[in-house]
């Protein structure tokens, strides 16, 4: 799914007053609050209707890691909501091929679907958005 | 141009609500509009009126204030991350209000760029 869909499209987007919204998410799920506040951001844009991209870069990654337990440390384990995020009709989620490489990961050790690009595709990504917001 | 300013953290720990305000002044001062300052995570402290540096130093929540009180900005806190921080009401400086984060969304659809200020 390109974001690079037009001036067609672009007009639409006028119209009904939609911005292509980019959150790029770059930080581990626990240790600090950025990654659960970045997500209640996320869901609020959904309710505004607007066109909702997220990627997953650097730590970032590991907020979408599989079996995360949180239980022993009193952390509250956020990450069945990045599962959610389809009934909200957010499915464009994107992923860094070289921070997952860095760490080991796959898209199989993630619990959501998502596409894994290169950072050089990323960047053209974040070219075709409207906001680009980094948490 | 309308510019919507996000800032991320508090005062003094980080500099970024000071880099916010120069660049929000130097904004204003070429004639562009400041069409809502947002504060989400530790940038809720920039609300807090009982803030008080050394005599030496700046203000960063009176700067706030100030710059509100002359150009007409809107300085939004964020509700759900103000109440965890114990940020209320009671003890936010002048000119800032308390509202959703709808408002922050909001500010990206309205204004014609939107810069994000953290870490």
């Amino acid at each position: 799914m390109s974001a690079d869909d037009g001036a067609e499209a672009a007009n639409e987007r006028t119209e009904r007053n939609v911005k292509r919204f980019l959150f790029v998410n770059r930080k581990a799920p626990y240790g600090t609050i950025y990654a659960l506040e970045a997500l209640e951001v996320v869901l609020i844009s959904a309710a505004f209707d607007q066109d909702v991209t997220l990627v997953f870069l650097d730590d970032g990654v590991c907020q979408l890691k599989k079996g995360q337990q949180t239980k022993e440390t009193g952390m509250k384990n956020f990450s069945p909501t990045y599962r959610a995020l389809e009934g909200y009709d957010i499915e464009k989620l994107y992923v860094e091929k070289e921070s997952l490489e860095h760490r080991g990961l796959t898209a199989d050790d993630l619990l959501v679907p998502v596409k894994v690009l290169t950072t050089e595709e990323i960047g053209a990504l974040m070219d075709q958005q409207d906001i680009v917001i980094s948490f | 141009m309308k510019f919507g300013i996000l800032i991320n953290e508090g005062p003094y720990q980080h500099q970024a609500s000071d880099s916010a305000y120069q660049f929000a002044k130097a904004a204003l001062a070429k004639g562009h509009q400041i069409y809502r300052v947002f504060f989400y995570h530790d940038g809720v402290n920039n609300a807090n009126r009982l803030t008080e540096p050394p005599q030496d130093d700046r203000n960063v929540t009176q700067q706030w204030s100030q710059l509100a009180a002359e150009h007409g900005i809107d300085l939004v806190v964020c509700v759900a991350a103000a109440l965890r921080r114990g940020i209320k009401d009671e003890i936010l400086a002048p000119r800032f209000r308390i509202s959703g984060l709808g408002q922050l969304v909001e500010t990206g659809i309205q204004a014609d760029r939107l810069v994000v200020f953290g870490d």
